[in-house]
């Protein structure tokens, strides 16, 4: 028997084609006409190219010379699940709802509610979130009242053990209303031995007066590929808290889009890349001051060890409506190895006249007087440089204030840096 | 004791020190007075092993164990502390946690056991007491937006904690105020006793009325040119140091 391989945008399109009878609301016509209109506009685009402006720096070859196959897990598979940080935890195993790993009780999934979110599925531009569009099977869909605080949720995505390549396409849909408050611990992992893609996308709407904590630990497995998309807005007076932990994969990208709406919206995004001898992570945000008197934030650190690239790109755009907008971006990087390297382009493009904006970008090792001050006072030397990679990741870090988060943001960190040769 | 011999050191390839002997006997404190870059810093650092200081001839043992093939790390252990002339800042290490660090990486050294986070409160509250220190010096980046002075007492401090054997203190004077210069002073005189030396750097004859030295040592271009008793300081402060002898 002959079997055609198809790798790249192929693949995924001729997946498509053979999968979308079977996909979830596969007979819903909004759906289906969205999902054509998805594939129409990845097979136009394909995937992106180092020509293409936007992912200068990352280059997905690696990812679209592979072919990826359906994961074949079974529900009642075992799989061993790492220790929950909260005691409300939704489990997706390669991409799909495991309901009887979770524990959350008012658990809807866009799958298990698809007949009823017609509307609200977005069908982004970029290539990477039409292909998630065209594929998704499931996430999280959050709905948080009016004047909710809906406590704090840990979202575990977990590949599965595969001898061949897997991919999955989460499609997260959370909207807070007004005043409403919730927190999320979305945690990403998978086996070292495995090379899979997880291509999530969120969508994020926030609320006018209404606060979405969301922090991310990517410890995917080694061999693994992240392409991650963030759409999100926020109304009047609302606040998006974004921390990015990026410290597994192969080959990531944390892709943000936020775009202030409302007058005194305030975003915070923060992230850490801890790379190791062979990893690539590409931090990309977006931030649309759109209306008038709203905040952003964003400090961004990296540190890199061994044969590693980090990126970092950040656009600003102050729109001219956005009058008394005050915008900060810093991006710093702490290469530890001669042989790391770290590419950033900072942008700001401004058209509102009364405006406070400002970006910074350093990159650097590590102090040589301030490891001599630690081993003086009696600290070895191994001691010494993981306090100040930690006091390296420490502005990035201070402004999580949730306890939870905090202590599961600093094992991970303490893990990497247990991991580093 | 500290036994300095025929030491020689460059820093960038241009020689600083050009063969320094000394001896600190062990219960003894002697201060070293020189011109501005005359290398007391040099020898301060060459001492505590600092990277870039090349060793190019002598030799420096404490208690008879060789000091310049050590690690930083382990020259503190042998109880080597040195108070730098310019301390370094260190954001986002809080100062607490530096100092805890420190305290049980050396009293592992010593075989004493660890001080948990309490007992370390304890002590540190009892020591920064002492030297008027506020408590909330604890809680901030190891000397990050300190003042001058205050990252000097950071440095008393760090010694009352170590409570090392043999403590080098490079211009510890300089930048503390009246008050400030009797409060550290009384720290590095509560330390003196049989097992505790020190070297004192300093310009001014002042420091010396209060840690009263054994010896005083003239330090030029890169030598030690004149040793005295205590009175040495007090005749140098009246007639400087003269010019300086050719090389
Ligand atoms: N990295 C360097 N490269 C070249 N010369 C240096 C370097 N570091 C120090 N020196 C020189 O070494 C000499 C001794 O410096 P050192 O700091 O030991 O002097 P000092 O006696 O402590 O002076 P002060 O009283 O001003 O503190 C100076 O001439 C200084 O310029
Ligand atoms: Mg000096």
């Amino acid at each position: 028997m002959n079997q055609v391989v198809h790798t790249g945008a192929e693949g995924f399109l001729h997946r498509y084609e053979g999968l979308k009878d079977r996909l979830p609301g596969a007979r819903l016509p909004w759906l289906a006409a969205l999902r054509a209109k998805a594939a129409e506009s990845f097979r136009a685009q394909g995937f992106p190219t180092r020509r293409v402006e936007a992912w200068h720096y990352t280059d997905l070859r690696q990812v679209t010379q592979a072919t990826f196959d359906e994961a074949l897990t079974l529900v009642e598979d075992d799989i061993v699940l790492p220790k929950a940080h909260t005691a409300n935890r939704v489990v997706f195993v390669d991409g799909r709802l495991r309901s009887d790993l979770s524990s959350w009780p008012t658990m809807a999934t866009v799958a298990s509610q698809i007949g009823r979110i017609e509307g609200r599925v977005m069908l982004p531009a970029e290539p990477m979130a039409a292909l998630n569009t065209m594929l998704f099977e499931d996430g999280m869909l959050l709905n948080i009242p009016a004047g909710t605080d809906a406590g704090v949720l840990e979202i575990l995505s977990i590949a599965s053990a595969s001898p061949r390549p897997t991919a999955f396409h989460l499609r997260h849909i959370v909207q807070l209303h007004q005043g409403a408050k919730l927190t999320v611990l979305e945690v990403n992992q998978g086996p070292d031995g495995t090379r899979y893609l997880h291509n999530p996308v969120w969508q994020v709407e926030v609320g006018e007066g209404a606060t979405f904590t969301h922090a991310r630990l990517q410890q995917e497995g080694r061999l693994a590929f992240q392409l991650g998309s963030i759409y999100a807005t926020v109304a009047a007076r609302g606040t998006y808290d974004n921390f990015t932990l990026n410290a597994g994969g192969r080959l990531v990208r944390n892709e943000i889009h936020t775009t202030l709406t409302g007058t005194g919206a305030t975003c915070h995004m923060n992230g850490a890349q801890l790379l190791s001898d062979g990893q690539h992570a590409d931090t990309t945000t977006f931030l649309d001051h759109a209306a008038p008197g709203c905040a952003s934030r964003q400090t961004y650190k990296t540190v890199l060890t061994g044969k590693s690239r980090g990126v970092f790109q950040g656009k600003i755009l102050v729109r001219q409506a956005a009058q008394q907008t005050d915008g900060y971006q810093m991006n710093q990087a702490l290469l530890l190895s001669p042989d790391a390297e770290m590419d950033s382009k900072p942008q700001l493009e401004i058209y509102a006249d009364d405006v406070k904006c400002s970006h910074g970008a350093t990159v650097g090792e590590l102090d040589g007087d301030q490891l001599f001050y630690l081993r003086a006072r009696g600290i070895d030397e191994a001691t010494a440089r993981s306090m100040l990679v930690r006091a390296f990741l420490q502005e990035a870090v201070e402004g999580i204030a949730d306890e939870t988060l905090r202590e599961a943001l600093d094992s991970a960190v303490q893990g990497w840096w247990e991991r580093q040769p | 004791m500290l036994k300095i011999e025929g030491l020689t050191a460059t820093v960038d390839g241009k020689e600083i020190l050009k063969g320094i002997d000394l001896e600190v006997p062990t219960g003894e404190v002697h201060a070293i007075m020189g011109p501005n870059g005359s290398g007391k810093s040099t020898l301060s650092y060459v001492l505590a092993g600092r990277d870039g200081y090349e060793v190019t001839g002598g030799t420096a043992t404490f208690n008879g164990v060789d000091l310049l093939g050590k690690a930083p790390e382990e020259r503190a252990a042998l109880g080597v502390f040195l108070a730098f002339q310019y301390p370094v800042e260190l954001p986002g290490v809080g100062n607490a946690n530096f100092l805890r660090t420190a305290l049980n990486a050396v009293r592992r050294g010593r075989g004493e056991s660890e001080l948990d986070a309490m007992q370390f409160l304890k002590v540190a509250r009892a020591r920064m007491k002492e030297l008027s220190m506020p408590e909330d010096m604890l809680k901030r980046g190891v000397n990050v937006g300190f003042s001058g002075g205050e990252k000097k007492r950071n440095e008393v401090l760090q010694m009352a904690l170590l409570a090392p054997k043999l403590a080098i203190l490079d211009e510890t004077d300089s930048g503390l105020d009246i008050d400030a210069l009797k409060i550290a002073s009384d720290g590095v005189n509560a330390l003196r006793g049989p097992d505790f030396s020190a070297l004192v750097i300093t310009h001014y004859q002042r420091l010396l009325t209060y840690i009263v030295p054994d010896r005083v040592h003239v330090l030029m271009a890169g030598r030690i040119v004149r040793s005295g008793g205590k009175e040495l300081a007090l005749e140098l402060e009246a007639s400087g140091y003269g010019a300086p002898q050719a090389a």
